[in-house]
């Protein structure tokens, strides 16, 4: 079994966000990068997880972007992925990073693609469903739970107030939502293996984008708070009720 | 010409973010003086043609049993069939659970641009350019579409639904189907709970609450209001609360009415999640909890004596009132 795990570099949580260059640009000054949690807690892992229970499965790692990644793609490999692919391209829009990522599809023939249910940068939640369109492939998006049998996944996604379990013959596109795994750090043996497992540079295929930012902005800051005492409850539900008009 | 929307529904029921995206859909058809389309799949027992209060004008029904839940890739197929047979220039769905599986397929099936989880009307004076969220709604980006169709995904609770005068032609589109490929075996109902991305209330519970066994007050003032409740990550983490309810930068990003945060730090995670909300009510007996910040109205204060008084309050106002 083949596993292609799509991974992200994004800022860290506790990130920073301003903007340069008139605000065309993200300010990358003193960013600390992670893996996009969504595709190292869940995706990543539950990969691993397959991996454990049957040894011939071979995890594959892609990512879009420059040298930059290599750090973030190199602790990926150190919790578990074999090899990793890095094409090697910059700022571009989801249809040409998922263009990119099929070509890589394309060559590799994998049974089972895992990406995370969006990054926590761009918020785009479309990399996964693009992708399974260019291949192809049904696509099943924020998966809580991933099983497989033989060749078919039985998968529990998150819908409004539930969830909906389905089953899908492999080959699929799956993006993961929390509870697919539970996140993992990596051990020394794996940072120790991970210096050279092979992370392969390869220049991206010709591929349009279809959007651009155009500027970035900052949220209006709050007006400041109204406290209420402790004794005066009604006065909050007074607030809430006449001068907020929210109950 | 025309703006195409595309109403989504689950068990036969418009969901209610469908109605965000209609009306959004058909005040982007006023814009551009086009008309506002709708395209509904499956077997719908509500009735469409009363849509037309939202402003859609015509809908195109596609009503095969095939498409009665989401496959992706069967669905995607059947949207751009009727985007290219109505000439939609613009799609407009919700960037809700289903619109997130089917806006990007849709994207790569039309080559059309996609701007996913927009929070304003597009600017359409000089190209087009949508507003959204970004970093987990630290930040906003005004993404430009350059290609000739485009598609705009509606955050969930970012545009409010208009209801007027109106009734919608309901027309059947007939195509092939595919069988689908993804086959739903169960659905699981959070029980008769408000669905928490569609929630205008929601009652929010953190690591301050100390224990699952004191959620019932939590859930109390939730089902007086109405709301849906949410908890921080640790809370979920250690198993207090379902994972469906953590919201934050790394669970899921809401939009309400009002937020009522309770015995919750307000860490910056935490806070990229829920800083949309339109009025924040924080309860915390730290006056120097963070989440102080980003609140309007807050009570520094014992969870455990506030939030019974608060159930006692507006059970007084809803009585009075
Ligand atoms: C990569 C990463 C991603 C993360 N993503 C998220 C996320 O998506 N969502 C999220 O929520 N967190 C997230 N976190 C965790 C976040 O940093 C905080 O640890 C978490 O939000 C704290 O939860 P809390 O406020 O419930 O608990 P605490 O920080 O422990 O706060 C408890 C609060 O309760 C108050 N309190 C205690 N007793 C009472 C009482 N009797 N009455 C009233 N108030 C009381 C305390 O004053 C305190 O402010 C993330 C962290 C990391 C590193």
């Amino acid at each position: 079994m083949k596993i292609l795990v799509c991974i992200s570099k994004t800022p860290d949580t506790t990130a920073k966000i301003a903007f340069t260059d008139n605000n065309t640009k993200f300010d990358t000054n003193g960013v600390q990068w992670i893996i996009n949690p969504y595709d190292e807690w869940y995706a990543l892992v539950r990969a691993i997880e397959l991996k454990e229970a049957d040894a011939a499965t071979v995890i594959h790692l892609v990512n879009i972007g420059g040298a930059d990644a290599d750090p973030i793609i190199r602790k990926a490999l150190a919790l578990g992925g074999d090899e990793a692919i890095r094409v090697n391209a910059d700022n571009h829009d989801g249809y040409f990073v998922a263009s990119q990522i099929a070509a890589v599809a394309k060559e590799g023939n994998y049974d089972l693609i895992f990406t995370g249910k969006e990054t926590i940068d761009y918020n785009g939640s479309s990399i996964g469903g693009m992708l399974a369109e260019m291949l192809e492939m049904p696509f099943v998006s924020l998966a809580s739970k991933f099983e497989l049998s033989g060749t078919t996944a039985t998968i529990t996604r998150e819908i409004e107030g539930g969830a909906e379990t389905c089953e899908v013959a492999l080959p699929v596109v799956v993006s993961a939502a929390k509870g697919m795994a539970e996140a993992r750090i990596p051990n020394m043996r794996g940072i120790m293996a991970a210096r050279t497992k092979p992370l392969n540079v390869k220049e991206p295929v010709e591929a349009e984008s279809l959007t651009t930012v155009a500027s970035f902005g900052l949220p209006p800051a709050k007006a400041g708070v109204k406290l209420v005492d402790a004794d005066n409850v009604d006065e909050l539900v007074r607030l809430l009720h006449e001068e907020a008009k929210v109950i | 010409m025309s703006v195409l929307i595309f109403i989504d529904a689950a068990e036969g029921k418009i969901k209610k973010a469908s109605l965000e995206a209609i009306t959004y859909g058909a005040h982007i058809a006023q814009q551009l003086g086009v008309s506002a389309e709708g395209v509904v799949l499956g077997q719908i027992t509500d009735d469409l043609a009363t849509l037309g209060k939202y402003g859609v004008q015509k809908i195109h029904r596609v009503a095969d049993e095939k498409l009665n839940n989401l496959d992706a890739q069967v669905y995607a197929k059947v949207i751009a069939d009727v985007a290219t047979a109505t000439g939609a220039t613009v799609l407009v769905c919700s960037n809700n659970v289903d619109g997130k599986s089917i806006a990007p397929r849709l994207s790569v099936r039309l080559k059309a641009g996609l701007v996913a989880g927009a929070v304003a009307l597009p600017d359409t004076a000089n190209g087009f350019t949508v507003k959204k969220n970004v970093f987990s709604g630290k930040a906003f980006a005004n993404i430009s579409v350059s290609t000739d169709i485009k598609i705009v995904s509606l955050s969930p609770n970012a545009y409010k639904i208009e209801a007027g005068e109106g009734t919608a032609e309901v027309v059947d589109f007939s195509t092939t189907v595919e069988a689908p490929k993804v086959k739903v075996t169960n659905v699981e109902k959070a029980s008769g709970e408000v669905p928490l991305t569609e929630a205008e209330i929601v009652v929010s519970g953190g690591r301050g609450l100390k224990g699952p066994e004191n959620w019932g007050m939590i859930e109390e003032l939730a089902k007086l209001l109405h709301a849906a409740t949410a908890c921080s990550r640790p809370v979920a983490d250690a198993g207090w609360r379902p994972h469906n309810e953590h919201v934050g930068q790394t669970g899921i990003a809401i939009a309400p009415n009002l937020y009522i945060a309770i015995g919750i730090s307000g860490a910056i995670q935490h806070l990229a999640g829920v800083n949309r909300s339109k009025t924040i009510v924080v309860i915390n007996k730290d006056e120097d909890a963070p989440f102080f910040k980003a609140a309007d109205y807050g009570i520094v204060g014992d969870a455990f004596e506030v939030v019974p008084k608060m159930i006692e309050s507006i059970k007084k106002m809803k009585g009075g009132a």
